[in-house]
């Protein structure tokens, strides 16, 4: 396509301008974490890293944080194996209901969280409830799983349909068995998009809110639901500025990582 | 001609996709030590037949005997086979090293036996030096190389190729040909390869089965199917025919069925006990021959390979009416 000069110029103030609603905000509550001004009077009236102290060394938050993590860590192993299985199911086999299957797996990220929540709640309490497993982590952990497999499947299911059955059928033909096969065969080609899929199934549960809160009962706190929590409570403002800049950092890393990983397998490979 | 064991032995084999019969009904016998070449249209049932004597597909009925061992139902691991992919298939995270070792390597061998055989067969497709590279690193002629050494180091009854040479260019083409065929020879092992070039099956093959819609039409040696077609399928799949319909058979050679002539048996200098004036309606110049069209007075049309000699009968031209000649013995009758 060929664009005037000053066609050129329009699109590169329409993008500056996107990208500024993107990342001023971010940039904002990077900037506030170190404001010394409770209410965040602009231009900022000093720097400080007194809340980045506070933050950390308070309960709430990191009672949150660990709960999230686990939370996360255990939806993303349920996520891997299962969402690995169901891809190799449907990448390599034939059989009656492939099809529906495909979709049934997709269907919980389309669905509003609400929605989920809602039924997994009516689900948890009719069915774990009386069997003495109370609303807790697991809970949150299976409500988080059932939208995270989605991201490993479709990570898996795309890398095992690029790859081909070729590879594995040169490996069987040349004698190596089925776990040898999947072992150096397989599971080297998937391996990256194994990487992505995680990292993108961990991020998604760590920033959910909406299903954890019908799964999560009265006794645990996400950390999302903990900034929820004290959100509206002038005191807190400061420690989830904080919070938020260092969810920032630590989820820019990951994501850009797992993007080079869904990437890079892709090109330079045969 | 010495009696040789079979090193393959199909009896009835069939494999069905959906509605299609891919393999239907049939019977081979390879012998140990052959160059076999399985050549049709695509579609034709070549390919899945491949895949069956691999084991990457289950036959319906039917039974695959290897080296006298019935391996219809096992799968590909448990067959002392080797194939030799269309695209290569070449581990691409892996070295050629690691290419050309991995099956001794799942079969646990020591390292020492794995790298004396690995340098054999390297040095056996002409690839030293190139151990450490990546397949991605290598030329297509080069991964084919690869592919072959990964085959032949495993020692296997039978080699199966699949289109061996079907994305290399012609040059590269024609020296794989003899490079193939000289391997066959010293490996003493019974190759099976695919292929829907009839230059590639006439000029490496011992013998050539034609498959047409999951049948084999004809099985003989490149001579055979050539020279004496059994079906008007073969015919005109191998190499270029005139064939004269029955009618026309009847006015032109006073005989019944359907006959077939080669181009390149109608002369327009040497004489024949066949003599027609025909008018010229085509000419094609090809290089060493040239291919010209004519028009017999009944209205038949045949085509005549003229070698580019030097002599004047190379130089038609169209409208011109000629004198060709062919010698009855060369009209070959085909079986309906």
């Amino acid at each position: 396509m060929y664009f005037s000069n000053r066609s050129k110029f329009l699109l590169k103030i329409i993008s500056t301008v996107v990208f500024a609603f993107l990342y001023i905000p971010l940039l904002v509550i990077l900037v506030n974490s170190f404001n010394t001004s409770k209410t965040f009077a602009w231009p900022p009236a000093g720097f400080t890293t007194s809340w980045w102290g506070k933050a950390i060394e308070n309960d709430g938050v990191r009672a949150a944080l660990l709960t999230s993590v686990k939370a996360g860590l255990g939806a993303m192993s349920i996520s891997l194996l299962l969402g690995s299985m169901v891809a190799f199911a449907v990448a390599r086999y034939q059989f009656f209901g492939r099809e529906a299957i495909s979709l049934l797996v997709v269907l919980p990220i389309a669905l509003p969280g609400i929605i989920t929540g809602i039924a997994l709640n009516s689900a948890f309490r009719t069915t774990l409830e009386p069997l003495g497993i109370p609303f807790g982590l697991l809970t949150v952990i299976i409500g988080h799983a059932t939208f995270c497999i989605v991201v490993v499947y479709n990570n898996v299911l795309a890398r095992l349909k690029r790859v081909g059955k070729n590879l594995e059928e040169a490996s069987a033909d040349l004698g190596a068995g089925n776990w040898q096969t999947f072992r150096y065969v397989t599971f080297p080609s998937i391996r990256s998009a194994l990487a992505a899929g995680a990292l993108l199934a961990f991020a998604l549960s760590f920033d959910e809110i909406v299903v954890t809160t019908f799964t999560s009962g009265a006794g645990i706190q996400t950390l999302p639901q903990w900034i929820f929590d004290n959100l509206f409570r002038p005191n807190q403002a400061p420690i989830i500025n904080v919070v938020a800049a260092m969810l920032i950092a630590l989820f820019a890393l990951p994501v850009w990582l797992s993007q080079r990983l869904s990437e890079g397998a892709g090109s330079g490979r045969i | 001609m010495l009696e040789k064991a079979s090193a393959i032995s199909i009896r009835a084999l069939t494999k069905t996709f959906g509605k299609v019969r891919a393999v239907d009904q049939i019977d081979l016998d390879i012998a140990a030590g052959e160059f076999f070449a399985m050549l049709g249209p695509s579609g034709s049932g070549k390919t899945t037949m491949l895949r069956l004597i691999a084991g990457f597909e289950i036959p319906d009925h039917g039974v695959i005997t290897i080296g006298g061992r019935d391996v219809s139902n096992t799968a590909p691991f448990e067959r002392n086979v080797n194939t030799v992919f269309q695209d290569y298939a070449l581990f691409p995270h892996m070295t050629v090293l690691q290419n050309v070792q991995y099956g001794l390597m799942v079969k646990g061998i020591a390292k020492k036996e794995r790298s004396e055989r690995s340098e054999k067969a390297l040095s056996r497709v002409r690839l030293e030096g190139y151990e450490s590279r990546k397949p991605s690193q290598l030329s297509g002629g080069q991964r084919q190389r690869v592919a072959l050494a990964r085959a032949i180091i495993n020692e296997p009854e039978v080699l199966l190729l699949d289109e061996p040479l079907g994305a290399l260019d012609l040059k590269l083409r024609h020296e794989m040909q003899v490079e193939l065929k000289e391997l066959q020879r010293t490996l003493g092992i019974t190759f099976i390869f695919v292929t829907h070039d009839q230059e590639e099956a006439l000029s490496m093959a011992d013998r050539i089965a034609l498959f047409n819609h999951g049948k084999i039409e004809q099985i003989g040696s490149a001579a055979e199917v050539y020279e004496f077609p059994s079906s008007e399928f073969v015919a005109s799949f191998v190499g270029t025919s005139n064939l004269l319909t029955s009618s026309e058979s009847e006015q032109l050679l006073g005989k019944q069925g359907i006959f077939s002539i080669r181009p390149e048996k109608i002369h327009l200098t040497k004489s024949g006990d066949r003599t027609f004036t025909a008018q010229v309606i085509s000419s094609l110049y090809l290089g060493s021959t040239t291919r010209i069209g004519v028009e017999l007075p009944g209205g038949t049309r045949l085509f005549l390979l003229q070698p580019n000699d030097g002599s004047s009968q190379s130089l038609v031209s169209i409208g011109e009416f000629i004198q060709i000649f062919w010698d009855s013995s060369h009209e070959f009758h085909i079986q309906r």
